[in-house]
């Protein structure tokens, strides 16, 4: 068979690869909704879960999207199709990616032609990620009952212990966020993006609070969001550090 | 307290998913050597490797340590499949524990994070999909230079809302990771490139500063 990065066979693989994984995200929605009722909580809240998850997904999936367009024009639709549908993000994906192009000095604005760089891209990009998802099959059991065991000694602390993991992950993208400011004006547009998403969700919680909009609180996350990415664009045209 | 039929059987469900999926995803390349007639470069391949697994295995072991307990069995095992965790996955799942008032670590926080993190996977699965099958009109819309900027912070406009939840509830925690990650980035910016090696980091700031405001009866 005559190798293409677009050949309709490889559009089909990754297609059942991608089923596969679809599968596993509706068998895992199916237990967990009816362990959620069978734990007393709602359908509507459970369909607000669903419906405030898929929304607030949107725009950080059309994010991937544009990964994988710019990946495509190095390694043709199916593979970055693949990879960036399950396991893996853009961060990942293009290093891996350009690591092999490197080597062999290709440009990654060419797409690639021959059969075995295309094969040993795959599999750098397949390899090159597996220790979390091994370390999950191997140790989430027993990280679990771990935990348990905290929480069986000290249940106010566990909870605590949680939290201050949560804000140790929010503490580095906050300072993430801080990285180029030495730039000048254009290096605090990231601030001034995620001051905006901070205080549209401010106002959500206030609306919430005192005018009782309950429902808002299951959309205040993706309002906020794309709230703060409307802002950036009349914004970086105003700073112009686009 | 007799575990119920998910908690006794998650583990099964979620590594013979783990298993299959890493076979499912090792099929590719192999798949597509059968029908080229093409065998892999082993060096190729090795010298690849040797560029970034280094690095992503590190990457890949600390956010498996860090979103594992996070995310719950349900969701860690669905999440690790499914990728993106950072960005997508383990937002969604704060997001909605935080919004029905369940916590982390409990059986009816596991269950809401698995099925926000479920819900998260379907919708991007959907999302490339449609993309891909609209790819021609989508295209020029997606990579016009009006709409760059908003793609390019995504990050600080998820976070910046996120933040406001989560340290206006734990503004005493809060304080020690968050100061000492604006000095990190402030002395050294190109971390940024490394925010998963520093995210252990900050979880561990935050635990011990969170374990001295409890033993001093300040939380």
């Amino acid at each position: 068979m005559e190798f293409s990065v677009n050949h309709p066979a490889l559009f089909w693989l990754a297609a059942l690869v991608i089923l596969y994984v679809l599968g596993q995200s509706v068998f895992f929605l199916v237990k967990a909704w009816r362990r959620a009722r069978e734990l007393g909580i709602s359908a509507d809240r459970l369909r607000s879960v669903v419906t405030g998850s898929a929304l607030f997904t949107i725009a950080p999936a059309v994010g991937v999207l544009l990964g994988m367009i710019s990946l495509s024009k190095f390694l043709g639709l199916p593979l970055p199709w693949l990879r960036l549908s399950v396991l893996g993000a853009l961060t990942y994906e293009l290093p891996a990616a350009a690591s092999v192009a490197k080597i062999l000095g290709l440009s990654m604005e060419q797409q690639v032609g021959d059969a075995t760089v295309y094969i040993s891209i795959a599999w750098v990009m397949t390899l090159g990620i597996l220790s979390g998802i091994l370390i999950i099959l191997f140790f989430q059991k027993r990280m679990e009952q771990r935990l348990h065991r905290v929480k069986e000694k000290d249940a106010k602390w566990s909870a605590i212990l949680m939290d201050a993991l949560f804000m140790g992950m929010i503490a580095a993208f906050l300072g993430m966020v801080f990285a180029d400011i030495r730039m000048g004006l254009p290096g605090w547009i990231p601030v001034f993006v995620m001051l905006f998403s901070a205080l549209i969700m401010a106002i959500c919680g206030l609306l919430v609070k005192k005018l009782k909009l309950t429902w808002l609180e299951n959309y205040a996350m993706p309002i906020s969001m794309l709230g703060a990415m409307a802002f950036a664009i009349p914004l970086t045209r105003w700073i112009g550090g686009a | 307290m007799k575990p119920s039929l998910y908690e006794a059987r998650v583990h099964t469900w979620g590594r013979v998913s783990l298993v299959l999926a890493i076979l499912m995803f090792m099929s590719y390349p192999l798949l597509a050597s059968l029908l080229f007639g093409a065998a892999p470069d082993a060096g190729l391949v090795f010298q690849g490797l040797l560029a970034v697994a280094p690095v992503f295995w590190v990457v890949g072991a600390i956010e498996a340590f860090t979103f594992g307990p996070m995310l719950g069995s349900g969701g860690a095992y669905l999440g690790f499949v499914t990728g993106n965790l950072t960005a997508m996955k383990v937002p969604a799942a704060l997001r909605a524990m935080q919004v029905l008032g369940v916590k982390p670590n409990t059986p009816e926080g596991e269950a809401v994070s698995t099925i926000a993190i479920a819900a998260s996977s379907i919708v991007t699965t959907l999302v490339l999909l449609l993309g891909m099958l609209l790819l021609n009109t989508l295209r020029p819309v997606l990579e016009s230079d009006t709409l760059a900027p908003a793609f390019k912070n995504v990050l600080p406009a998820l976070f910046g809302g996120l933040a406001v939840v989560f340290v206006a509830k734990n503004w005493k925690i809060a304080v020690a990771p968050v100061v000492l990650m604006l000095a990190v980035f402030l002395i050294q910016p190109r971390l940024s490139g490394a925010i998963s090696l520093l995210i252990p980091v900050g979880a561990l700031v935050a635990i011990l500063a969170a374990r001295w405001l409890y033993k001093s009866g300040r939380l």
